[in-house]
């Protein structure tokens, strides 16, 4: 640690207090507006006069005029990026411990492949799932988005976990083993507290992935029965159609925003070691 | 679990001294194959049935004269749907707006992630954590969201920004930022560059810790300066960290969709590519036309992912290492 003087201290104070403003300024220019009245969206100042929650009575409760459109959407966000979460997060570790523990031909392949499909555009495999899903029913339904986040999930969390599991020392095992341990307490008593940790930040990395998607959301459903709320906000309409759904948009948009900050708070050493470990290897 | 351990492995390999044991090796070396690609199928399985499959049917489709509107006029026309594609001025006005976006975006975002790393490692203990934490919240954020936000500060009915501009002697506090290409697409880049710059920095960053300290503190005692050690130090050092976030994000910005859609939406001479296939086909309902732009797209990262890759001759996939 070494001693700062009372400038460099000074110094410090500014660049972190403007880190923190690029990183949140957005985040509060859209809280500040979800707070604003009907009559005050168009005042051209930053916060309300008059805080309301009204914004988000129109997205909450059961009368509000886009709760019909949010409630879904948010149900619908929550499952779909939960499911393909799991699906994704199971696959990916049974391939990165093969991947990290074995030597067999066709692991370049694999890696090959995961590389592909991590810099696929979405928009490329939205045409023919198009019309595949209006042909088998799947369009406009949770499977017929959960299989394509997949394409999105698998990739980075093969990847991360990969860079996880290298780093697990598995000579542990064989030492347990030594020392008088069945195979099952072997694994669940030290690989599984070893590789828990990165597991859960590869759900994590994922569950982010799949929420974000926009593409594949407002291209692969037509209703609520599985529009997800980044699609659904771009469906959002004002009142009358003299009105803008600026409010509605901006409350939804904080309420989608909040469970990432939380997770983010929590999790943030995490997160910076899963996303970095899959790309940059030491 | 009692799997046999890549180190047993490896010392019978290197003393095959009986047939015997090599063909207990030989049997070890199948069964931990098969094994592994047991494990390792499923998720093999599913990739290849989300991309590589719907590719090839897109492929097949863009050599068909096919629209939903009129299903029964569908016609095998080989590759007339490129022709028509690639002599309109739109596909390379959206052309050349994607890749002005990607060079823009990933040059402002290696500059301005590189600061941002070099501030997270220098950073006394106190604040580290508290700027990590900051920077990780726009990477979060859902790029829709991120969208309406700087949308919604810029739009001239909702927007703050052009009273806040306005004390700038000159400007015109009645711009509307979205109606002329240029001012559009400096918002959409903003809100692309707030959005990705996080995820760059901790790549930099990663690359920033592998550069040993003592290093540049001898060549800081030679009498080197900052910029020099900056510059024949620290970024040689860290160089294949700087190609891979900027191949990663090169990559990642020519797909840009969201920002696109939710701010202009292609209005004003803003259309990207991804935008172009989405209306084509989903808009209207143009498949055939719309799956040969999608190829065309695909074709396209492939040759930037391939040129790169060439170019600043990274593996990307740790392959080698493997083998």
């Amino acid at each position: 640690m070494q001693i700062l003087t009372k400038r460099q201290r000074i110094l410090w104070g500014i660049v972190t207090v403007l880190v923190l403003i690029y990183a949140l300024a957005p985040v509060f220019s859209i809280f500040a507006t979800s707070f604003k009245p009907a009559g005050e969206l168009n005042s051209g100042e930053f916060f309300a006069k008059q805080w309301t929650w009204e914004n988000y009575g129109t997205i909450l409760s059961p009368e509000g005029a886009a709760a019909d459109l949010f409630l879904p959407a948010l149900r619908n966000s929550i499952g779909i990026a939960l499911i393909a979460t799991v699906i994704a997060t199971v696959l990916a570790t049974l391939a990165a411990y093969a991947i990290a523990r074995f030597r067999f031909a066709g692991k370049g392949l694999i890696l090959t492949l995961t590389l592909t499909v991590s810099i696929f555009p979405a928009i490329s495999v939205v045409t023919p799932l198009f019309t595949l899903w209006r042909q088998i029913g799947l369009y406009d339904t949770w499977a017929g988005l959960v299989i394509p986040y997949l394409s999105l999930t698998l990739p980075i969390a093969i990847w991360t976990l990969t860079a996880f599991f290298r780093q697990i020392p598995w000579d542990l095992e064989q030492a347990a083993a030594m020392d008088g341990a069945t195979a099952w307490q072997s694994f669940r008593l030290i690989i599984v507290p070893l590789a828990a940790p990165g597991v859960f930040t590869t759900a994590l990395i994922a569950f982010f992935t799949a929420w974000n998607d926009f593409v594949y959301g407002i291209s692969l459903t037509s209703t609520s029965e599985a529009r997800t709320v980044p699609a659904a906000l771009a469906f959002f309409t004002g009142a009358s159609q003299f009105e803008q759904p600026t409010g509605a948009i901006s409350a939804s948009a904080i309420i989608v925003t909040i469970p990432v900050v939380i997770l983010v708070l929590l999790f943030q050493r995490q997160i910076v070691s899963g996303l970095t470990q899959g790309a940059v290897k030491g | 679990m009692s799997t046999p351990t890549t180190t047993r492995t490896t010392t019978t390999q290197e003393q095959p001294k009986t047939e015997r044991v090599r063909g207990g090796y030989d049997k070890q070396k199948r069964a931990e194959a098969r094994l592994g690609w047991l494990l390792a199928g499923p998720a093999f399985a599913v990739m290849i049935l989300v991309t590589i499959y719907p590719i090839l049917q897109a492929a097949w489709q863009s050599l068909y004269r096919s629209r939903l509107t009129a299903p029964d006029d569908a016609a095998f026309i080989g590759l007339q749907n490129y022709f028509v594609i690639l002599s309109d001025p739109l596909f390379y006005q959206s052309l050349g707006v994607t890749l002005f976006i990607t060079v823009v975006t990933v040059v402002v975002e290696l500059v301005l992630g590189f600061a941002l790393a070099l501030v997270m490692h220098r950073a006394i203990r106190g604040t580290r954590g508290l700027v990590r934490t900051a920077i990780l919240v726009p990477y979060g954020i859902i790029t829709v969201v991120s969208a309406f936000a700087w949308y919604y500060a810029f739009a001239s009915e909702s927007g703050y920004v052009n009273n806040w501009l306005s004390i700038i002697p000159g400007f015109d506090p009645n711009l509307n930022w979205f109606a002329q290409t240029g001012t559009s697409l400096s918002v959409i880049i903003l809100s692309e560059v707030w959005k990705t710059t996080p995820f760059v920095s901790l790549l930099l960053l990663a690359g920033l810790s592998q550069v040993p300290d003592d290093l540049s503190e001898a060549a800081q005692v030679d009498g080197a300066g900052w910029w020099t050690r900056m510059f024949r130090i620290t970024i040689p050092i860290m160089l294949p960290s700087i190609m891979v976030a900027t191949i990663f994000r090169a990559l990642d910005a020519f797909r840009i969709f969201d920002n696109v859609f939710i701010m202009t939406n292609g209005a004003n001479g803003t259309n990207v590519l991804s935008l172009l296939a989405y209306n084509t086909s989903i808009g209207r309902l143009e498949i055939g036309l719309g799956s040969a732009v999608s190829v065309l797209l695909f074709l396209c990262v492939i040759i930037i992912c391939f040129t790169a890759v060439k170019l600043f001759r990274v593996d990307l996939t740790g392959v080698k290492e493997e083998s």
